[in-house]
């Protein structure tokens, strides 16, 4: 409820969250979107590959990695 | 994104030798089993190739069925045909331009919705669509079960569960491209409706399209593209089509902006 939303790129390994928008345009939106980040998605963080970027998420069965440069276009609201 | 460096007419004719009864494409996200399935109808018949000008492996193969040999392609795992990718633009041109006499669309059992977008992507392309939802076993030992029946009522088209890597389904699965292709079943795709902006503005373009496509492509999948404001379709229909001024028909392209709708 009371939760800040926040940048995809910015939550923490072990943590869950849900979509609240998706601020891409054109191609990456779509790819964005195509991955299964729509709103009301759940995202979890699961690790940082060794140099920090890219992480990968848990999103909708399958794990994706994502660079900072994508996931700081998701916004997000971090759940409990 | 650069178009294909080679005529794929010539191609596509190399993929439908003239000896084969069928061509059927077989798409779906990666890790879905896609190949394993693919292995599974074709055995050891089957060969890969480069697609011409792109780093993009297609894997052709054969298998008799009721005396019918059916050439079956494997396209590129893809999570979309929206062409943001080399390997997603060989997939999605494959199916809409190669003509395929069907299209089998494999998803993961285990996490049917991630997949079912592409399934419903290649339905707005053309009605001759079979759903093979495999690793049903692995779904099963999940405790997730899958109403086959009722998918394939939700989606219009017909739905075989399989378990590919113990050859289970897969004769479900030839009887029903069988059935497509040479009993001409009817499918009735149900179309996604996107919001009211997005319809109206579909239903001024499509039929300023119909003219030029000739009924060889889907115009409302084409509107739809040209909304998403994607230029690369243009450009491949003239080559594979030799349609003349196709860019000319759609007066809207770059009026509107449309928010694709998932909803």
């Amino acid at each position: 409820m009371g939760d800040p939303e926040m940048t995809l790129a910015c939550l923490p390994i072990g943590h869950r969250a849900q979509v609240v928008k998706v601020g891409a345009e054109g191609l990456t939106r779509n790819r964005l979107l195509d991955l299964g980040l729509v709103p009301s998605t759940v995202v979890e963080a699961v690790r940082k590959s060794p140099a920090g970027d890219p992480v990968a998420y848990k999103i909708r069965g399958a794990i994706i990695a994502l660079r900072s440069e994508e996931s700081r276009l998701v916004t997000v609201r971090p759940l409990a | 994104m650069k178009g294909l460096a080679v005529d794929a007419r010539g191609v596509f004719a190399k993929l439908n030798p003239a000896h084969s009864d069928g061509v059927i494409a077989l798409a779906g996200n990666p890790n879905t089993g896609k190949s394993t399935v693919f292995n599974g109808l074709t055995g050891l018949n089957q060969h890969t190739g480069n697609w011409p000008g792109k780093t993009v492996v297609l894997a052709k193969g054969n298998y008799r069925y009721k005396s019918k040999l059916i050439t079956l392609v494997d396209l590129p795992g893809t999570y979309s045909l929206l062409a943001n990718s080399a390997d997603e633009q060989v997939a999605r041109d494959f199916i809409c331009f190669g003509k395929p006499d069907a299209t089998v669309v494999v998803v993961d059992a285990t996490c049917l919705e991630r997949n079912l977008n592409l399934a419903l992507q290649v339905m707005e392309m053309t009605p001759k669509v079979i759903l093979c939802v495999n690793l049903i076993d692995e779904a099963k030992r999940k405790k997730i079960e899958i109403d086959c029946p009722k998918l394939a009522e939700l989606l219009g088209v017909p739905v075989v569960p399989t378990a590919a890597r113990e050859k289970v389904g897969l004769d479900k699965l030839k009887e029903a491209i069988h059935q497509m292709v040479f009993a001409h079943q009817q499918t009735r795709p149900r179309p996604v409706r996107y919001n009211q902006e997005i319809e109206a503005a579909v239903a001024k373009i499509q039929p300023e399209l119909e003219p030029y496509l000739r009924g060889k492509i889907d115009a409302r999948w084409v509107a739809l593209r040209l909304l998403d404001g994607d230029t690369t379709i243009i450009t491949e229909i003239k080559k594979y089509l030799r349609v003349e001024n196709v860019e000319k028909a759609p007066r809207e392209q770059g009026e509107l902006k449309v928010v694709k709708c998932y909803k």
